[in-house]
């Protein structure tokens, strides 16, 4: 993922730059980014809703879901978000027949990282109330965006899994039971570029595990897996990683140094220059401007 | 003048091929330098699962009550039949499906031999389509509602494994017949550990009932249905078995947490299962190596009526107690399940002679990398609430590579069109500057 990204920013790169004849075959390789996915034909919309954050109904990108549900169930989906990503969740909730309903109820829609951390909303109405005579409640969730990286210590979103969470928060216990009908959808906006903080890199997606553990015997044989290290070079401290600032500053001092060349180039060709140099008669007022300026 | 001038064309053209070469080199060169695509873990699907198939058992209440009419104008037991019927023809093939049917064979006025009336239609297993329909159409309202005894019944007949099981339960009636009350048998069942859901599906719209069943549901991590008509019926059975065979095979592994860091178990990456009283303490630990971090997430379910407010917290310590993160959550009102996590990186352990004055925190993770996990949580029990067994809580434990901060923007790169701009005009101006003064030397080299 993070290389396809690399390469589209590179393919960007040197198209800005113009010479992309130079590496074309290479460039060739990049995959549609996730978000291209979606414009080029969206799966056909999943009609499960999982019960618990275990079993919940795994989302492609660009994916709706519509599901018949009762009311008082809890429905939990999930999908993966990347960094600098912002993402909106939108939920509409088709209510029961009024005629079986007898109270008010409060929908509500919740968001869930990867470790299930509560994830704040930035915008959208996250709870909603629906009166007796309504017949849906629309609710929507729009998450900050996703950050590169963040400290242990934070509840920053991060790229990963997370889950959505509708439920009814409120109602009356003899309107639970009754048949509704949900639909979801997901939108993504922003990419890698804009992804804060800039350098950042988050080396393992907060995907969480799903297989059932195994409780080891408690002695010092530890199962956990060691991290592979990276290979250091003499360089490695020098260059940070590849990132589109190379591009600016490379375009940078390619225009820096064409100005040069074309300012250079301004003050040998002053105006009439070639048209009076040739008559010897009056060479003396030339000198004299040439004298006067410096 | 002239060789000045001859030159100059070259100059540019010059300096532009230079430009090319170097960014040409230095482009086909600076791929090398991204990351390997880093594949998150595959989910591995669980030891044993894979050979199981999804299980499925559907209670019946034959009871006397079933007789009424007032479904859409037909009886409550022909829209059971039919829609079991319908269940039957669409039932995925690998699915493991039964009946068991509870009030079929004693009259309403023999009530000691009607509460034990609960019986196997026919076992768990693999469907004969037409003998089962058939069986089905033979039911008859007859009876009393043992539901407490067919639930423990069903249990049995889905046997224990590595997966979830489901029970479809659906009735019209109270149970008639407790002890046992079914609320407790659910939760009697769903502490076993045997991995039981049971979705409950109400036929009467009676509200004392129907608290009944949604409290079995509860209980179990299940649903509540409210039943109005018949297509609603077919849908949700079939929509309930089809569940079955989607997640079964999601089942944590049982452990015990204890109240002292230095007994607790010591985890592996996976899901755990544990249960947890009101204001209990649970304490695990992991194994965290320096350069790694630990993922760690809590969920306490509420299977039973507690006060509005509640909260659960999840705190890393290390061994000797010291908290290193937490995470919590809050909440009030209607809810499943609260939940938090947490993440925590070890420090990285340098091996250089000059770091011997590193802190203490550090040099004991590296003597004894273990973190213990404190689970605690503040649900108050409504009067009447049974404390024991303890709430579900279920654990994920992951350890990935630990992620380094960030050491800022690229060695010295610049971005944006402000860079571009000031650059540009920082070498118009030498561009220019350098002219003038080649202009005025050559100037002053003709006067002499």
């Amino acid at each position: 993922m993070r290389l396809t990204v690399r390469k589209t920013i590179l393919r960007a790169g040197l198209l800005a730059l113009g010479l992309v004849p130079v590496l074309a075959p290479a460039a060739t390789a990049a995959t549609p980014s996730p978000s291209a996915s979606s414009a080029s034909g969206s799966p056909a919309p999943v009609t499960t809703a999982g019960t618990s954050f275990l079993t919940a109904t795994t989302l492609a990108p660009g994916q709706d879901a519509a599901v018949p549900a009762s009311t008082g169930d809890y429905l939990y989906w999930a999908f993966a978000a990347s960094e600098g990503q912002t993402d909106t969740v939108r939920v509409t909730v088709t209510l029961p027949p009024a005629a079986q309903r007898h109270s008010p109820q409060t929908w509500s829609v919740e968001l869930f990282d990867g470790l299930r951390r509560r994830q704040s909303c930035t915008a959208g109405p996250q709870n909603a109330t629906a009166a007796t005579a309504d017949d849906s409640v629309a609710l929507s969730c729009t998450l900050r965006q996703i950050r590169s990286w963040a400290e242990p210590w934070s509840g920053d979103p991060l790229p990963g899994t997370y889950y959505v969470r509708l439920s009814l928060t409120d109602v009356d216990a003899q309107d639970l039971g009754l048949a509704a009908q949900v639909q979801l959808h997901i939108t993504a906006k922003g990419g890698a570029d804009n992804a804060q903080p800039e350098g950042g890199e988050f080396k393992a997606p907060l995907v969480p595990p799903v297989n059932a553990g195994s409780t080891a015997a408690p002695a010092p044989t530890l199962t956990a897996p060691a991290p592979a290290t990276p290979k250091s070079h003499w360089y490695s401290g020098l260059f940070s990683g590849w990132n589109t600032r190379w591009f600016w500053t490379l375009g940078g001092a390619a225009l820096a140094a064409l100005a040069g060349v074309g300012g250079y180039t301004l003050t040998r060709h002053p105006r009439g220059h070639r048209h009076h140099h040739p008559a010897p008669p009056a060479p003396a007022p030339r000198y004299d401007s040439y004298a006067g300026r410096s | 003048m002239t060789t000045t001038r001859r030159r100059l064309p070259a100059g540019p053209l010059g300096l532009l091929a230079a430009l090319a070469i170097t960014a040409g080199a230095l482009l086909s060169g600076l791929p090398a330098y991204a990351d390997e695509p880093t594949s998150p873990p595959a989910p591995t699907t669980t030891e044993g699962g894979s050979t199981e198939a999804p299980r499925v058992d559907l209670i019946l209440d034959v009871s006397g009550s079933m007789g009424a009419t007032d479904i859409e104008g037909k009886s409550r037991i022909s829209v059971a039949q039919r829609s079991i019927d319908e269940v039957i023809d669409a039932l995925p093939p690998e699915a493991q499906f039964g009946v068991r049917t509870l009030g079929a064979t004693y009259p309403v006025s023999d009530k000691t031999d009607g509460c034990t009336d609960t019986k196997v239609l026919f076992p768990v297993g693999t469907t004969d389509k037409v003998e089962a329909k058939t069986a089905i159409a033979t039911l008859r309202p007859t009876g009393w509602t043992p539901i407490g005894l067919a639930l423990r019944g069903a249990a049995q007949d889905l046997g224990t494994g590595q997966t979830t099981r489901r029970i479809v339960l659906i009735t019209d009636g109270e149970d008639d017949c407790s002890p046992p009350d079914p609320c407790d048998v659910a939760r009697e069942l769903a502490a076993q550990g045997t991995h039981l859901v049971v979705d409950t599906l109400g036929l009467s719209h009676d509200g004392k009932i129907d608290q009944q069943l949604q409290c079995i549901a509860n209980a179990t991590g299940g649903t509540f249905t409210d039943i109005h008509t018949q297509v609603q019926l077919t849908n949700r059975v079939e929509q309930l078995v089809n569940r079955a065979a989607d997640t079964y095979q999601v089942t944590p592994a049982k452990t015990a947490g204890t109240d002292q860091c230095a007994t607790a178990p010591l985890l592996a990456p996976g899901v755990y299962s544990d249960r947890e009283k009101f204001s209990e303490h649970r304490i695990y630990r992991v194994p965290v190596k320096p350069g790694q971090e630990l993922r760690a997430s809590v969920s306490v379910s509420l299977d039973r009526a507690v006060a509005r407010d509640y909260g659960v917290l999840l705190q890393a310590t290390d061994q000797g107690g010291q908290e290193l993160v937490r995470g919590s959550d809050a909440g009030s009102g209607r809810t499943d399940v609260a939940s938090t996590g947490l993440r925590w990186s070890a420090p990285a352990v340098t091996a250089s002679p000059s770091t011997l004055t590193t802190s203490a925190a550090a040099a004991s993770a590296a003597a004894s990398p273990a973190v213990c996990l404190v689970v605690s949580n503040s649900f108050a029990p409504q009067p009447g609430t049974q404390a024991d067994p303890g709430l579900p809580l279920e654990l994920t434990v992951a350890v990935a590579a630990a992620s380094p901060a960030p050491d800022g923007p690229a060695a010295g790169l610049g971005r944006g069109w402000v860079l571009l701009l000031v650059l540009t005009g920082a070498g118009l101006l030498t561009g220019l500057l350098f002219g003038w003064i080649a202009r005025w030397r050559i100037a002053v080299w003709r006067e002499n």
